[in-house]
């Protein structure tokens, strides 16, 4: 297996189609475009179902259709076209069948701009649609990550019968990067006793999310709240840098993880000890790591290209343990490692146990740009 | 949801009472031996049979799944038996779409009403069939939002009092009813649109013939197929129900003329 | 080792193919690399830059404030990066299509009438592959050989744009080599 140079869209289409995909329903929007257009070619050649629907309504729409007759199938789209499908989400959570979406996102609100964003973690984490459902959500901080767990997301997505949720941002979508691509897998074919495929020599089944009887639903949602205690018991990851030391803790994801992990070296080359969480699952949130890491950690910085939304989540996790920063970038900035040194800086320069004497002339990476204090 | 009763249907009479009988009625076997929750009158039942028989007599049943809507319909999942999706409102052409582009060997039918079809759901229908989806539209117009207690539809005819324009349909404010046949027909990836009515026996025939036609159309592959039938709703049209089926004859047929509006060459030729 | 380019021009000027010649250079050669495009209404006919990164370490930000070289191939690119190379690092400029300088004393400014060299070889269109010969000589971020392997399997079937691509970017590299000598 050899490394090719990959566009992220273009390896996350890949690596559905190896992973056996067998139907995709999409819609353009920038920046995810390429994937649904490698797709509207790949997919035929292979045999396999493409459609370009009227709209992300429609899109998802299709995908809740093509998910109750059992195959892998998968739509992909960014910020706007997201909101528009959560209506379709909730009822394939309702539905308990599975699927794998794609969300680079981009600068919101309302039709905002195409620059990378991380502005969709409410949406994506917090529900989305209406009633009591989860996603699992991954977020990539690379294009070989974004290949790896989208090859890993329709595993997932049936042994839970669940929704998950590719969440990257335009950098990984439009980044190259070299990728060492996963095998091809056959498509498997079984029967869990769900799957609609005609009422041959068997009772007729029915999926809906419907139950109008408050007892039929609430059995419905202790079903569905099981699923989710299991995934939570059974998913979570992280990668964790440099933590064993650490005085400072950086919370971050996706793309604002890797620009932490370029600052953190410089951080560390001036003898400030910073570590990296990051959590590649969203949703089930490595809550119980940082619980533990920020037992002995005392500063926490959250990073996100939004106003705050994960830091909300680390927040309920550290608990009184430690205290909690925020920095970010809105509106489709990306920050710069400096902007992200210099809050490190000020936050060591707040705790004599994270600034070494001798690490330095830091005032010049003392001007955040915009910083929200706990 | 009202409960399902079972029927000991037709075993109900003891077996040598039966001797020397032919079975001259009986429930299709695409029907489920329960109770529907149609309102007395509504026509809702027959247009079920109708669509049971024809899918008993192509011999589908077995490769049948069906697409239910958000309205009145949407516990036709319970009443036939053949596999169903419950669709969210308006989207179940989108859904049908998902289901045969992966199972083009089966064969898919949406069923749904005038205000899931014709407004909410006005995008997935004629994208449905401008791309021309071998699926089945069986469309139920009543004029009506039945479920929801008789509000003002898109197919409420000028004049109509309904509970949201309860001084009657004034076209000046409220516009005017879409006739979803006659647009759909213009559009090249329709095989087979017509308009058809259930309000008595002749015209019942008619809905049938059409319905197999449709069913037909798309078993050959021909493309996006659709029958709408005009259909009473006496409990939201405040009538009886002989006089709502009057209604349908005198007062909805002039603004939704019967007809075929669609058929292309090749489905006249199945027979 | 650690090199951050930038890679700016109008858009059909190659700006973002020659961007991912020096990536898969840069991969060829066993080293971490990112390659990232400006994108969306930028790629229709305006200014189009691309960012590489090579690195012998993991990659953080595949964007970059500062970066440790540049080529710029039309005015507006130059008014915008000629002030951004790190001091100590390297601007290569077309000089055929840009007539102002940095003025600046700290960098290595290479100023070659890339898209004139490449009107010579008949290829007018092979100007950011002289900027790229001249880049590589100037900086030896990745080895050339290895940009003319990728190159020939790209142009396999096309004999004759290889060859006048092979020439461009040894046009480019020792225009730099003729300075320096």
């Amino acid at each position: 297996m050899s490394k090719e140079l990959w566009k992220g869209n273009e390896a996350i289409a890949e690596a559905a189609v190896r992973a056996g995909l067998q139907a995709y329903f999409g819609y353009p929007i920038t920046p995810q475009t390429e994937l649904l257009e490698y797709l509207s070619r790949r997919m035929p050649d292979l045999g396999r179902v493409f459609v370009q629907a009227e709209s992300e309504v429609a899109a998802i729409n299709m995908v809740y259709g093509a998910a109750c007759t059992g195959v892998r199938v998968m739509t992909s789209s960014s910020s706007p076209g997201m909101s528009l499908m959560q209506e379709g989400l909730s009822y394939i959570a309702g539905s308990e069948v599975p699927c794998v979406l794609v969300d680079m996102m981009r600068g919101g609100p309302g039709l905002g701009n195409i620059a990378p964003g991380q502005a969709d973690y409410f949406q994506l984490v917090k529900g989305g649609g209406h009633g009591d459902y989860h996603s699992i959500v991954l977020a990539p901080a690379s294009v070989q990550e974004a290949v790896t767990l989208t090859y890993t997301a329709f595993d997932l997505a049936e042994k839970h019968r669940a929704i998950v949720i590719i969440a990257a941002d335009g950098n990984i979508g439009q980044m190259m990067e070299p990728v060492i691509m996963p095998p091809m897998r056959e498509i498997v074919t079984g029967d869990g006793g769900w799957q609609l495929t005609g009422a041959r020599g068997r009772e007729h089944r029915v999926i809906a999310s419907i139950g109008l009887e408050p007892e039929q639903l609430e059995a419905i949602n202790f079903r569905l709240q099981a699923r989710y205690a299991a995934i939570q018991a059974s998913e979570v990851r992280y990668a964790e840098l440099d933590t064993d030391d650490a005085d400072i803790l950086i919370v971050a994801f996706g793309s604002a993880a890797r620009i932490a992990h370029s600052a953190i070296r410089e951080a560390r080359a001036r003898g400030i000890r910073v570590g990296l969480l990051r959590p590649i699952t969203l949703w089930p949130f490595p809550s119980a790591r940082i619980a533990e890491l920020t037992k002995r950690i005392s500063r926490v910085l959250v990073v996100e290209m939004n106003a705050g939304q994960m830091v909300e989540d680390v927040r309920l996790a550290v608990g009184s343990q430690a205290s909690v920063d925020f920095f970010g970038r809105l509106g489709g900035f990306v920050p710069m490692p400096d902007e992200i040194l210099g809050q490190i800086a000020a936050i060591a320069a707040r705790s004599p146990a994270a600034a070494p004497a001798g690490a330095g002339d830091l005032t010049g990476f003392q001007k955040p740009i915009r910083s929200w204090q706990a | 949801m009202l409960p399902l009763t079972e029927f000991s249907s037709n075993g109900h009479t003891s077996p040598d009472l039966l001797s020397g009988l032919t079975v001259a009625y009986e429930r299709p076997r695409a029907l489920r031996p329960v109770v529907t929750h149609y309102c007395p009158g509504c026509t809702h039942g027959v247009i079920h049979r109708l669509v049971a028989e024809v899918i008993d007599e192509l011999g589908i049943r077995e490769q049948t799944v069906g697409v239910a809507s958000v309205g009145c319909s949407v516990f036709a999942y319970n009443y036939f038996d053949c596999d169903f999706a419950e669709a969210a409102h308006g989207r179940a052409p989108a859904m049908a779409t998902g289901i045969k582009r992966v199972l083009p060997d089966h064969v898919v039918f949406t069923y749904q009403g005038d205000g899931d079809l014709a407004s909410i759901g006005m995008a997935e229908i004629v994208h449905a069939a401008t791309r021309g989806e071998k699926i089945t539209v069986v469309f139920v117009n009543n004029g009506v939002y039945g479920m929801t207690g008789g509000q003002m539809a898109p197919t409420t005819v000028p004049g109509m009092k309904t509970t949201s324009s309860q001084l009657g349909r004034d076209v000046t404010k409220m516009g005017y009813p879409v006739r979803v046949s006659e647009m759909l027909s213009t559009l090249d990836g329709a095989a087979y649109i017509v308009r058809r009515s259930v309000h008595d026996p002749a015209h019942i025939n008619r809905t049938k013939k059409a319905l197999r036609t449709a069913f037909q159309a798309q078993l050959a592959g021909l493309g996006f197929s659709m029958v709408e039938i005009l259909s009473a709703c006496p409990v939201n049209w405040d009538l009886t129900p002989q006089a709502a089926l009057q209604y349908i004859k005198d007062t909805m047929m002039p603004y939704f003329p019967l007809g075929d509006y669609k058929v292309v060459e090749a489905v006249k030729g199945l027979t | 080792m650690l090199e951050e380019i930038v890679i700016a021009g109008f858009g059909g000027q190659g700006v973002l193919f020659t961007g991912q010649l020096l990536a898969y250079a840069g991969m060829t050669e066993g080293r971490n690399v990112t390659w990232i495009p400006s994108y969306g209404p930028e790629m229709r006919g305006g200014t189009a830059h691309c960012t590489v990164i090579i690195s012998d370490e993991e990659i953080g930000s595949p964007l970059v404030k500062r970066p440790s070289a540049a080529i710029v191939l039309n005015p507006p690119s130059m008014a915008k990066y000629a002030a951004l190379v790190r001091p100590g690092g390297t601007l290569v400029v077309d000089s055929a299509l840009i007539t102002e300088r940095s003025g600046r004393s700290d960098i290595h400014e290479i100023d070659l009438p890339a898209k004139d060299i490449a009107a010579d070889l008949g290829l007018a269109r092979a100007a950011n592959v002289v900027a790229l010969g001249a880049l590589i000589a100037a900086t030896g971020v990745v080895q050339l050989e290895t940009i003319v392997k990728i190159l020939t399997s790209r142009f396999a079937a096309r004999p004759e744009v290889l060859l006048a691509n092979k020439r461009a970017l040894r046009m480019g590299a020792e225009y730099v080599i003729k300075i320096v000598a």
